[in-house]
C-alpha cells in the first residue's frame, strides 16, 4: 500500500505557508514575544499499551540544524500516548532510503514502524513509513520543507500527523493550536494575557495584555479567530479578536455579566450568558446582524454553554435544581433537561467532536475532577484526580482533553487521553489557565 | 459635585490639625483641651501632638465628619460569604446597612459592589456566584432606601483573589463583596 507521493499534501502545505507568512509578519510585529518561555513537557503515564516505533533522523537534517525534524515527530508521538518511540541511541541502524532498511534490525528491537527519509537539497523531506512485521511500506511522502525554523517544525508537524493517521486511522493534532490565559502578579499588580501557541507548547504569542482579567477564550470554527471576556470601565464585555491581524472587535457589553461566548458550528452566532434582564441566562448572538436571542429564562445562574457539533442542541450550567449541573436545551429554545445527577456538582461541559460524549468538571468528595459524561450510558467517567483541575476542552480529534490543574507553583496546564492512560504536564510560570484546543486548522 | 470641590481642604485642615503646628488657636474649638478626650475632637485622635501641648484642633465641619464617615467605613468595606451561598450574616448586613446610611445621607455618593467567589467552581459560574453576593449587598441596601442610582454591580468571580493559597483561610478571604466608593 503505498500512497503517491504527495500531491494533496503538497498543495496544503503551500497554503499553510502562505497564511503563516503572512500572519508570522503580522504576529511578530505586532507582538515581539516569540521568545517567550516555552512550555515544558512532562509524560507521566504508562507506555505499556503504547505502540513501539522508531523515528529515524533524516539525512541531510544535521546536529546543528536549529529543527530536528525527526526529534519533533517522535516527541508528538510520545506525547499522544499512544506511541513509545525508541531511543536514538538504541537504533541500529539509520537508513535514507528504502535499500538501506534492514528490517531483521528492527524486529530484534520489537519496533513496530520505522519512520525515515532524507531532508534533500531541494527543500524537501522525503519520508517513508514502514510496518516492520509485514514488512511493507504504508506511506512515502515528499513535502515541502523551506529552512525557516518555525516552517520546518510545521513540516515536521504534518509528518507526525500522516504517521499517525497511517497508524492509528485517526487524524492527527499535531498541527493544531491551543489558546490560554494566564495570570501574573497579585493585588493592583495582577496582570493577565491571552495567548495562542502551538499545539506542543511552541511558539507562545501574546494576544491581548491586560490589567483586568481576560476569561473564557473560546476558537472560531475556523480557527482564524478567538472570542473572549474582558473587562473594561468597570464592566465586563465579550470581544472577538482575529489571531493573524490583531484586529479586535467589541460584540457586546451590557450591564451585568458579559461571559461565556461559545461559536455555533457554523461560525455565525455566539451563545453567551448575560445577566443584564435578571440573572445569568443563556442567549444567542448572531454575530451579524448583533441580534440577540434569550433562550433560558430562570432565577438560578444558567451560564456555560456549548454546542453539539450538529448545532442543534447546548448544554450548559445551570444551578436551577441546588446545586450547579448539566442540562441540555434546543438551539431553538423550549424547556431544558437535566442530563446529570451523579456527583454534588457537575459544570462546564463541552461536546466531544463525534457528539457522543461530554466532558466535564465533576465534583467528587475529593474536590473538582475532569470526566466524561456518556450521553448514552448516562455515565461519569473520570479521567483525572486532582483536587482543582478545570477547563476541560476536548482535542479536535477527541482523543485527547488539554484541562488546568494545580500544580506546585500555581495552575498549569495538563493533557490526559481519554482513556484515562496518559497525563501530561505544561509547566510554564505564572499561573496558566484555561486552556482551549483549536479546531484543525484546514479541512483536509 | 460641590463635594469633591470640598474634599482637598478638609484634608488639608485634617492634616494641620494632625500636626499641630498651625492650627488657630482662638478658633471656636478653644475651650477644647489637647488630651481631653471626652471633649476633643475625634479628628486630632492620635496624631501624636499631646507632647506638643498648646496645638488645638480645628472644630469639625459636616464635611469633615462626612470624609471621616466615609474613612472608616472604607475600613470596613468587605462582607465575607459561606462556600456557594450569597447569604448575608447579621454581621455582614450591619456593614452594609453602615454603608447604606451614609449613601442615604450623602446622595452624591457612589459606590461600586464588587463581588467575588473562591477558586473552587467554574470560573464563569464563580462570576455568577459573584454577581449573586452582590446583589444580596444590593437589595440590603435598596431596602434601606439606597438609590438604585447610587451604586453599580461587577462581579470578578474568582479572578481577583484577595488572597492567594488553596486552603480554608485563603478562600474565606475571597468569597466577599467589596463595597468600593468612587
Amino acid at each position: 500500500m503505498t500512497h503517491p507521493t504527495g500531491a494533496p499534501t503538497a498543495r496544503r502545505i503551500d497554503g499553510w505557508s502562505r497564511c503563516l507568512l503572512s500572519m508570522s509578519l503580522v504576529v511578530t510585529a505586532l507582538f515581539a514575544n516569540v521568545g517567550y518561555a516555552q512550555l515544558e513537557i512532562t509524560v507521566r503515564g504508562g507506555t505499556e499499551r503504547a505502540i513501539p516505533i522508531a523515528v529515524v533522523p533524516l539525512q541531510g537534517n544535521n546536529a546543528g540544524d536549529p529543527v530536528d525534524v525527526s526529534r519533533i515527530v517522535s516527541n508528538n508521538l510520545e506525547r499522544s500516548g499512544l506511541f513509545d518511540p525508541l531511543p536514538r541511541e538504541d537504533m541500529l541502524e539509520k537508513p535514507a532510503t528504502p535499500e538501506d532498511l534492514s528490517l531483521r534490525n528492527w524486529r530484534t528491537l520489537g519496533v513496530e514502524y520505522v519512520v525515515f527519509g532524507q531532508l534533500r537539497a531541494n527543500n524537501v523531506v522525503r519520508f517513508h513509513l514502514v510496518d516492520v512485521f509485514k514488512g511493507e511500506r504504508l506511506m512515502a511522502y515528499d513535502m515541502p520543507a523551506p529552512r525557516q525554523v518555525e516552517q520546518l517544525r510545521y513540516t515536521a508537524h504534518d509528518v507526525s500527523d500522516l504517521v499517525f493517521e497511517g497508524i492509528t486511522g485517526n487524524q492527527g493534532v499535531f498541527n493544531t493550536r491551543i489558546a490560554y490565559v494566564t495570570s501574573t502578579g497579585a493585588g493592583d499588580n495582577q496582570r493577565f494575557r491571552l495567548t495562542v501557541a502551538d499545539a506542543d507548547g511552541y511558539n507562545p504569542r501574546v494576544l491581548v495584555r491586560s490589567n483586568e482579567p481576560i476569561m473564557s477564550p473560546a476558537w472560531s470554527p475556523d480557527a482564524r479567530q478567538l472570542a473572549y471576556v474582558g473587562y473594561a470601565n468597570g464592566r465586563s464585555a465579550i470581544y472577538t479578536i482575529d489571531i493573524a491581524s490583531g484586529d479586535r472587535r467589541r460584540v457586546i457589553s451590557e450591564p451585568g455579566i458579559n461571559g461565556s461566548p461559545a461559536w455555533s458550528p457554523d461560525g455565525s452566532k455566539l451563545a453567551i450568558t448575560l445577566s443584564y434582564e435578571e440573572n445569568p441566562d443563556i442567549y444567542v448572538l448572531d454575530l451579524n446582524s448583533g441580534q440577540k436571542r434569550r433562550l433560558t429564562t430562570h432565577w438560578g445562574i444558567d451560564t456555560e454553554a456549548a454546542w453539539s457539533p450538529d448545532g442543534e442542541r447546548l448544554v450548559f450550567t445551570s444551578d436551577r435544581g441546588g446545586a450547579p449541573q448539566i442540562y441540555r436545551i434546543s438551539a431553538s429554545g423550549g424547556s431544558p433537561e437535566r442530563l446529570t445527577f451523579d456527583g454534588r456538582q457537575n459544570l462546564r461541559a463541552s461536546y466531544a467532536p463525534n457528539g457522543e460524549k461530554l466532558v466535564l468538571v465533576h465534583q467528587s468528595d475529593r474536590g473538582y475532577q475532569i470526566a466524561l459524561y456518556d450521553l448514552q450510558r448516562d455515565a461519569i467517567l473520570p479521567l483525572t484526580d486532582g483536587r482543582l483541575d478545570e477547563s476541560p476542552s476536548f482535542a479536535p480529534n477527541g482523543q485527547l482533553v488539554i484541562y488546568a490543574t494545580k500544580g506546585a507553583s500555581g495552575t498549569e496546564l495538563a493533557t490526559v487521553t481519554v482513556d484515562a492512560r496518559v497525563r501530561q504536564n505544561l509547566r510554564q510560570a505564572g499561573n496558566v489557565r484555561e486552556p482551549v484546543w483549536s479546531p484543525f486548522l484546514d479541512a483536509r | 459635585m460641590q463635594v469633591r470641590n470640598i474634599v482637598i481642604p478638609a484634608v488639608l485642615a485634617l492634616f494641620m490639625a494632625a500636626c499641630g503646628s498651625t492650627a488657630e488657636r482662638d478658633s471656636t474649638a478653644g475651650q477644647t483641651t489637647v488630651g481631653d478626650s471626652s471633649t476633643r475632637d475625634s479628628s486630632a485622635q492620635g496624631a501624636g501632638d499631646q507632647d506638643r501641648g498648646s496645638a488645638k484642633p480645628l472644630p469639625m465641619s459636616e464635611e469633615e465628619r462626612q470624609q471621616q464617615q466615609k474613612r472608616q467605613l472604607m475600613q470596613n468595606n468587605t462582607v465575607y460569604f459561606e462556600f456557594d451561598s450569597s447569604d448575608l450574616s447579621s454581621e455582614a448586613q450591619n456593614t452594609v446597612r453602615a454603608h447604606a446610611e451614609f449613601l442615604i445621607n450623602n446622595p452624591d455618593m457612589n459606590v461600586r459592589l464588587e463581588g467575588h467567589a473562591d477558586e473552587r467552581g467554574t470560573r464563569e459560574y464563580n462570576i455568577g456566584l459573584g454577581e449573586r453576593r452582590a446583589q444580596a449587598v444590593a437589595r440590603v441596601m435598596l431596602s434601606r432606601g439606597v438609590s438604585s442610582d447610587q451604586f453599580e454591580i461587577i462581579s470578578y468571580g474568582e479572578e481577583r483573589p484577595a488572597a492567594l493559597g488553596s486552603n480554608e483561610e485563603a478562600w474565606a478571604k475571597n468569597r466577599r463583596v467589596e463595597i468600593v466608593y468612587r
